[in-house]
């Protein structure tokens, strides 16, 4: 199935600047992986030493939180859209 | 010229408007003649305390906006001085604030716009000792402040005092807006339990910053705290929004309480406030880079070898955007393209590697050493102690 991943500004420089990336996967987990293949540079910010998700990190399916789904194990369908959302802190300065 | 006749005296008419002196039923008459705010709403709005944490670019038009609508009392926490790099977003201030605390400025600018409100002023860190003290007097809290540990800091205490949170974040050209920390709904350590570790994610001073960017989210971040005061509308409670300016797109995500979250959770652990520079793994007071074994030449050293005529070779690892602003004439290969450019490097000469405040050009450095180079070296504190020590005339960024 071909899915869509929306790439976060923050995290753009590790994806050859692009905006988003269309991958071919069946679950979060293997759109993930084929993005991190394709980019090696983002895993680390995606990933943990462990393997884990990190907690700073969000993942969405279109609208729902994988986490309130199967988690990396959710499955996607032709023309979804993931998004990876990180925490961002700035207001200030 | 404004006549005593322009005032609408329709929605106001048998209402208790005795609150609303005549002046102020003619400087609220566009929110008055809307039956969404009318004269009940603008009392609300009167008698309404906000808490803006941050006077800076969310904090400006959050401000301003707040005060305009006749918000009761207002008040500002914040700590810093104006400087000229604030001005291409912080609308609130100008030219002749440079210099002068942020707080200050701030406060006269807004009693201008609206003498009839109370400014509160904070000019303090936002610390766990000092949160809940602060807090405690505000019906409503709206985070506009630019680190983490005092966004978690900002969550608990709402968390823990029953406060609304108004809460933006942005970066680059992307927002973030929400609510937190309404009754039932969910919370910032809902969203993200924990901060990333200090370094991953850079910062609007080190990323950069659309300056319109702060002035949409604020002012979204204004648009839910009025309609929160006067009970309208539909909230961002349990909604993420996010905006992309580049693509000027708007997009919403679910938000989900955490039945596991420590803070607001079924079962949950944290009481009382912590250690917010330990939870966001920052110790002591500035956070130090984890950099050792990096061999370092100062801007003098380097001057001096340059001067006598030795055989150089400056690496540049900043962004081509960043070259045009100012650079030392080096040989110019962004960070990120570091590993797949590095055979253009000729490892039996001596470079000096360099970045713009000597963060990135240490982890080129470090980079290049584990591929063998030997003859290698960080220019430390970048070209901003280059043109602190060596060249005034390189301009800083
Ligand atoms: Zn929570």
């Amino acid at each position: 199935m071909a899915v869509k991943v929306i790439i976060p500004t923050p995290l753009r420089a590790y994806a050859d600047k692009q905006a988003s990336v269309e991958v071919q996967a069946k679950t979060v987990a293997e759109a993930l992986s084929a993005l991190t293949g394709k980019f090696e540079q983002l895993r680390k910010h995606l990933y943990s030493d462990d393997g884990r998700l990190r907690s700073f990190v969000n993942v969405y399916v279109n609208d729902e939180d994988i986490r309130y789904l199967q988690k990396d194990q959710t499955s996607v369908h032709e023309g979804d859209t993931i998004s990876i959302v990180p925490s961002i802190a700035g207001g200030a300065r | 010229m404004v006549t005593k006749t322009g005032i609408p005296a329709g929605p106001a008419a048998g209402k208790p408007a005795a609150a609303l002196s005549k002046e102020e039923v003619l400087r609220y008459s566009r929110h008055l003649i809307m039956p969404e705010v009318g004269m009940e709403g603008q009392l609300k709005l009167k008698q309404a305390k906000v808490l803006c944490v941050g006077t800076g670019g969310l904090g400006a038009p959050l401000g301003l906006y707040l005060t305009a609508a006749g918000v009761g009392r207002i008040g500002l926490v914040d700590f810093d001085v104006v400087d000229s790099t604030n001005l291409q977003r912080q609308v609130l201030f100008g030219n002749s604030d440079v210099g002068r605390p942020k707080i200050e400025a701030a406060a006269a600018r807004l009693r201008d716009l609206n003498p009839d409100i109370q400014i509160d002023t904070f000019e303090a860190h936002l610390s766990s000792e000092n949160a809940l003290d602060i807090l405690k007097d505000y019906d409503i809290v709206v985070d506009g402040t630019d680190n983490f540990p005092t966004r978690y800091l900002v969550n608990d205490a709402c968390v823990l005092l029953g406060k609304p949170n108004v809460y933006g974040s942005i970066f680059r050209f992307e927002g973030q807006i929400t609510v937190f920390g309404y009754p039932g709904g969910p919370c910032y350590r809902c969203l993200y339990p924990e901060p990333p570790p200090p370094g991953l994610v850079p910062s609007c001073a080190e990323g950069g910053v659309l300056g319109v960017l702060p002035g949409i989210v604020g002012t979204i971040q204004a648009a839910e705290t009025l309609k929160l005061i006067i009970g309208k509308g539909d909230h961002l409670v349990g909604r993420l929004l996010l905006f992309d300016a580049l693509g000027m797109k708007f997009r919403e995500l679910k938000l989900r309480k955490n039945p596991e979250c420590p803070v607001c959770g079924e079962h949950r652990t944290l009481t009382k406030l912590i250690d917010y520079a330990e939870f966001c793994g920052i110790r002591g007071e500035e956070a130090p880079t984890i950099v050792t074994n990096i061999p370092e030449i100062t801007p003098r050293e380097l001057k001096s070898r340059l001067d006598r005529g030795d055989d150089l070779y400056i690496l540049d690892v900043r962004e081509t955007h960043e070259y045009q602003i100012c650079n030392l004439q080096g040989h110019l290969i962004p960070l990120g393209e570091l590993s797949r450019r590095v055979n253009e490097l000729d490892s039996s000469r001596e470079i000096v590697a360099h970045c713009r405040s000597g963060k990135r050009s240490a982890d080129a450095v470090e980079f290049l050493r584990k591929a063998g180079f030997r003859k290698i070296w960080n220019l430390k504190g970048g070209i901003l102690a280059w043109s602190d020590e060596v060249d005034p005339a390189v301009p800083k960024y």
